[in-house]
């Protein structure tokens, strides 16, 4: 017995090992394991075993069963895999076919430039306000120590509603707003739309952006100003990215400064980007005015500052190398989808 | 403002520098140089050449052979030119050289930027070793060099050539006044004293450390009294805080003298002759504008400065009648108005060529009055924009008597003695007290008192020993503080010198105002969906109205009206975001841009009355645009959805389609609606609105406005977690023919009431009109499903949520279907 038991299973072996497909192998588990299998028949031998003589025959039949089945899965999955493989083989696509892409707008590149300024300031503590467009002459001009009869009142070419409301010709009233709130310290930039009668050109648009910066505390110092807009202008333009700053005239600040950045196209030797100057000018800002200070209500005895002013749409033209300031109020699909 | 270096080195002697180093140093302590240009830039081997003889060419009509002398040599050079005739002979003309350079072509077109190089050659096979060249060639023109001929080769003449006792060989750009540079500066409106030459220099040497030296005045006059030939009466001192009178006899016109010249052309200013230049010359190096009149014209010769009466009128010297008020001031004679005072002067006292005594006139008026009168008569001239910046009176009775001594000098006339100068309040220094360590508090330096010291000093400024007092003299008005001593410290120590620190104090948390948050969401949906930023102005067009079919009396009109717009398409401040969007769709449909979705944030605004009395309504929409293949109505309310989704706006939508926008398609247009509210409106703009944009008949275009002030106090960033159910759902459909006029919103939300709390969700899954529905109806199926958090619900109890529904759909006029 024992010997047609091992006879057996190594016919099963051999004929699973022969196996070309999984049908194959089906029918050699049905040969063997099957109801009425060759192993499944040495079982139903067990009865006409002496009793003392079943469990060792028993353990046979295991033993043999267990190799069979052990081959039988072993051979399935190998012959599963080699289907599978087939089957990849054929599944090969040209991965250079062109992408489903899921169409996503483009952001304009003024408010891409306005959303790197306002991480830039943000991360240093600034919040971020808005101040009506349309505002009374007093917080545009005013507050800003630019009283009635100031050439500066004649310079910003100002659109007007009547005497005392205009189109804002500036970002900075929004500094006397929020200085007249009281709440100090200041830490803040106020970015938005300001209107100049220029008529409309490459390089001027009667309608643009700013953003105000302002900070009042004590002990706040021009070397803080110089310092701030320094990092500034290295988040904004590269580590590398150098300022000069120039002294300059606003009437609400004193002293006051225009600040040039090292041409980023030349790196400041001079280029056609730059003019040759080596040097382009990015912004205004200076100390606040004491008059300023005191016409909020801020004790110009106790508190100083610092104010900027930054032209969005200057530096969205000079950042993405835009030639024509017209395009950025256009909306060509095709310009924004530069963006 | 342009002068040319040279004159800036008269006054600074020692000054040595390249333009370059000049420009910028002088940026960096505040007197901004936009730039400079080398006049003698491509003027190379340019010599005087006196012309020996001019003969016929042998083979040319218009052509002409002559020798010229040009010094060492004598060439031969041939012209077309004119002005050299055949046999004549003498002239002292510039001669460029073979291997030299001009500037342009005679033509006075642009020039190259490297010039044109005259290399010796044949005209007409006659050889030409040079050119002869004209006032245009050489870069210049006909304006600045008044004796210039219109067409052909400058010719020095003798006056110049007496002057400068010119001879062949010498250098003609030196002999042109060619041999300067000129600088143009930016002047800061504070900084009304450096629109003088003077006040410049005296910037130079304190940039570059050398000595300011004051232009020499000397005494002038003769031995009569002005006050014998002249009386002046200021009636309104405020007005005219200052008016110095002197006078000139036996007036002798003449060309000015070539220094003098050649000051005012660099300075681009056109020569006229010896007593015009000399107001020129004053005004461009004092700062200080002064009027001539003519003693004879002045009737009762007396002057009287007063303002006008409402309803005058005055006829200016350029002929124009100009309508006066009682603001402005005039000077008036015994009869009536001579001049607008500070602005232009009268046609009745112009200086003609036969005046015989001038008077002069150096006055000082206020700023802000000539500012206003001169937009009230409508002319900004060179006088009244200088005068509008406030000008130091104390500058008037200096400029006037240099004008004197140039009188003299020049022989234009007899002075006469003694000065009228009504100046009943003299302008005074202005005394700061000088606090150190406050200017080094505030710059965040530590600068050493001597060297602040210093630089006031360099810069003209006094200093009072015993008061501890910084005087600032009268030309320096701008200086009124600490805060303004800090400034002139920082110019002269250097912008560039101080250190860049970060403020400390208080930490402050940096943060986007609630709004921009929620802006920041709507444009990242907007993109995410596939629209893009547009940015649009804020003013425009009142005809927009018309293009959008804006009813004449829709409030939508009442807008604010800008008083000084730059016309009328840009004269009302929009109250509809769409005008701006459809123009910009258009541009794109025009432009042949196929599927363009835009979307722009930016306000409205809603005046609360007009006119305006209080600041308006500033509101900001969300507005999205587009046209093309992939969108329609619900892809616009699917943007929409999502946005208010992603702030937490959860609540059912309202679409109410009956929605006042004339600018939509009537039949597929809705209000958006939440918690009864209107946020918003979206729909297909109107066929007709279309077409008035210029697309093409049959392209649908679609808008969604959300007014965001409307849906913000809806918002949140509040979630909370509901936990993910546990208990299985039970789904039921419904099929049912529904009367046509039946929303299925209406349907959605006789589901949503009835359903009660087990009622998890609806999902429309078929919508059919056609064929097998009987007329009048549409067949519609909702899918719905209920669940319980704490239990599984029993058929019972769906049952009986069912039946409510199916009742109230009933009660509508709806039949369910098998």
């Amino acid at each position: 017995m024992n010997e047609q038991l091992l006879k057996i299973t190594e016919e099963a072996l051999a004929k699973i090992d022969a196996c070309k497909d999984l049908d194959m192998l089906n029918d050699v588990r049905v040969e063997y394991l099957g109801k009425k299998g060759h192993i499944t028949a040495a079982m139903k031998e067990m009865k006409n075993i002496p009793p003392e003589e079943r469990p060792a025959f028993g353990q046979m039949v295991n033993v043999a069963r267990d190799k069979v089945e052990a081959a039988l899965e072993a051979e399935k999955t190998k012959l599963q895999r080699a289907l599978r493989e087939e089957k990849l083989k054929s599944e090969v696509i040209d991965v250079t076919l062109p992408a489903k892409k899921a169409k996503v707008g483009h952001g304009h590149p003024c408010q891409i430039a306005l959303d790197e300024v306002e991480r830039i300031f943000v991360g240093m503590g600034y919040d971020v306000v808005e101040g009506p467009e349309i505002e009374w002459q007093e917080y545009n001009f005013t507050k800003l120590n630019i009283p009635e009869g100031h050439p500066a009142r004649d310079e910003q070419d100002t659109f007007y509603i009547n005497d005392e409301i205009l189109l804002r010709s500036q970002t900075s009233p929004v500094q006397a707003r929020v200085m007249e709130q009281g709440k100090l310290p200041i830490r803040m930039i106020a970015p938005g739309r300001v209107f100049r009668s220029d008529s409309i050109d490459a390089t001027h648009s009667p309608s643009f952006h700013q953003i105000e910066g302002l900070v009042v505390d004590k002990h706040i110092t021009m070397t803080d100003l110089k310092g701030t807009l320094d990092e500034f202008a290295k988040e904004l333009f590269g580590p590398e990215t150098k300022t000069r700053f120039r002294p300059h005239h606003f009437p609400f600040t004193e002293p006051s400064a225009e600040v040039d950045v090292s041409c980023f196209k030349c790196g400041g030797k001079g280029c056609r980007f730059c003019k040759g100057e080596g040097w382009i000018e990015i912004l205004g800002c200076g100390m606040v005015h004491p008059h300023v200070l005191e016409m909020c209500g801020i004790d110009p005895e106790k508190y100083t500052g610092f104010a900027f002013g930054v032209g969005l749409e200057r530096i969205a033209l000079l950042k993405y190398e835009i030639d024509d300031m017209r395009l950025l109020y256009e909306n060509d699909q095709r310009f924004l989808n530069q963006f | 403002m342009n002068t040319p270096l040279s004159w800036i080195k008269d006054y600074v002697p020692d000054l040595d520098c390249t333009a370059q180093e000049y420009s910028d140093r002088m940026t960096l302590t505040g007197t901004k140089v936009e730039g400079y240009e080398d006049l003698s830039k491509n003027l190379e081997k340019l010599v005087v050449g006196r012309v020996e003889k001019v003969e016929k060419h042998p083979d040319a009509d218009k052509l002409v052979v002559c020798q010229v002398n040009v010094g060492n040599e004598t060439i031969q050079i041939v012209t077309g030119a004119p002005n050299i005739p055949v046999g004549s002979s003498g002239q002292l003309v510039p001669v460029v050289l073979d291997g030299g350079k001009v500037k342009g072509g005679h033509d006075g077109g642009p020039m190259p930027e490297d010039g044109v190089s005259i290399k010796a050659g044949k005209l007409r096979g006659v050889p030409s070793n040079g050119m002869m060249c004209s006032i245009e060639e050489l870069g210049s023109d006909h304006n600045a060099y008044p004796l210039a001929p219109e067409s052909g080769i400058y010719i020095f003449d003798d006056e110049l050539i007496n002057e400068l006792s010119l001879k062949p060989g010498d250098s003609a750009v030196k002999a042109l006044g060619m041999d300067d540079t000129v600088v143009e500066y930016e002047i800061t409106s504070n900084r009304v004293d450096c629109y003088a030459v003077i006040g410049i220099a005296r910037e130079a040497a304190a940039t570059f450390g050398k000595t300011f030296k004051m232009p020499e005045v000397k005494a002038t006059g003769n031995s009569e009294d002005i006050n014998d030939y002249l009386k002046v009466t200021v009636n309104n001192t405020k007005l005219c805080p200052r008016y110095c009178a002197r006078m000139v006899k036996n007036i002798k016109f003449a060309p000015s003298p070539e220094w003098m010249q050649k000051r005012l052309r660099n300075s681009g200013i056109r020569p006229i002759n010896n007593l015009v230049d000399i107001t020129n010359f004053v005004m461009e190096e004092y700062g200080q504008p002064m009027h001539a009149y003519d003693y004879d014209l002045i009737e009762g010769h007396e002057i009287i400065v007063d303002t006008a009466k409402n309803g005058d009128e005055f006829i200016t010297l350029d002929g124009q009648t100009r309508k006066l008020d009682d603001t402005i001031l005039m000077i008036n004679d015994k009869k009536g108005g001579i001049g607008l005072a500070g602005i232009m002067g009268g046609e009745n006292s112009k200086i003609t060529d036969h005046v015989h005594t001038v008077v002069f006139e150096a006055a000082n008026f206020d700023g802000v009055n000539i500012r206003l009168s001169a937009k009230k008569v409508g002319m900004r001239t060179d006088a009244s924009s200088i005068f509008e910046k406030g000008l130091d009176p104390n500058n008037a009775e200096a400029a006037i008597n240099r004008a004197c001594q140039l009188v003299e000098e020049l022989g234009c006339g007899e002075v006469v003695g003694g000065m009228i100068d009504v100046y009943p309040v003299k302008d005074e220094d202005i005394k700061i007290k000088f606090e150190p360590e406050r200017i080094n508090s505030l710059l965040g330096t530590d600068i050493g008192e001597s060297e602040m010291k210093e630089i006031f000093a360099k810069i003209g400024l006094g200093f009072n020993d015993d008061s501890n007092e910084v005087v600032v003299p009268t030309f320096r008005r701008d200086l009124h503080c600490t805060a303004d001593l800090a400034e002139e410290v920082l110019r002269f120590h250097g912008y560039d010198k101080i250190a860049s620190t970060l403020p400390v104090g208080e930490a402050t948390t940096g943060k986007l105002s609630y709004k921009l948050r929620i802006d920041q969401i709507a444009r990242n949906i907007a993109e995410l969906s596939g629209f893009s930023h547009a940015m649009t102005y804020a003013f425009e067009s009142p005809k927009a109205y018309d293009k959008l079919l804006v009813p004449e009396d829709s409030g939508l009109r009442k807008a604010v009206v800008i008083s000084n717009p730059l016309g009328e398409d840009f004269s009302i401040m929009r109250t509809q975001p769409v005008n701006a969007m459809i123009t910009s769709l258009s541009l794109n449909y025009n432009r042949r841009n196929g599927d363009v979705r835009l979307y722009d944030m930016a306000n409205i605004y809603i005046p609360k009355a007009l006119p305006l009395t209080e600041l308006p309504d500033e509101r900001e929409q969300l507005t999205l645009g587009a046209y093309g293949e992939d969108v329609d109505f619900f892809v616009m309310k699917g943007v929409v959805e999502e946005f208010l989704e992603h702030v937490g706006m959860n609540k059912k939508l309202h679409y109410d389609p009956v929605c006042d926008k004339s600018f939509l398609h009537p039949g597929r247009k809705a209000y958006i609606k939440y918690d009864g509210e209107i946020i918003g409106y979206l729909g297909e703009v109107h066929p007709e609105v279309s077409l008035n944009y210029d697309f093409k008949e049959g392209v649908r275009v679609y808008l969604a406005v959300l007014d965001m002030p409307a849906l913000i106090p809806y918002t949140s960033f509040d979630r909370k977690y509901e936990g993910i159910a546990k208990y299985p759902a039970m789904g039921r459909d419904i099929s049912m023919l529904v009367p046509k006029n039946i929303l299925v919103g209406e349907i959605e939300d006789m589901i949503a009431q009835r359903g009660g709390k087990i009622l998890e969700s609806y999902r429309l899954f078929d919508i059919y009109e056609g064929a097998q529905v009987k007329e009048g109806y549409k067949s519609v199926a909702y899918s719905l499903s209920f669940r319980a958090s704490d239990r599984t619900l029993t058929d019972d109890e769906v049952g009986a949520a069912m039946k409510k529904i199916l009742n109230g759909l009933n009660g509508m006029g709806i039949e369910l279907r098998a």
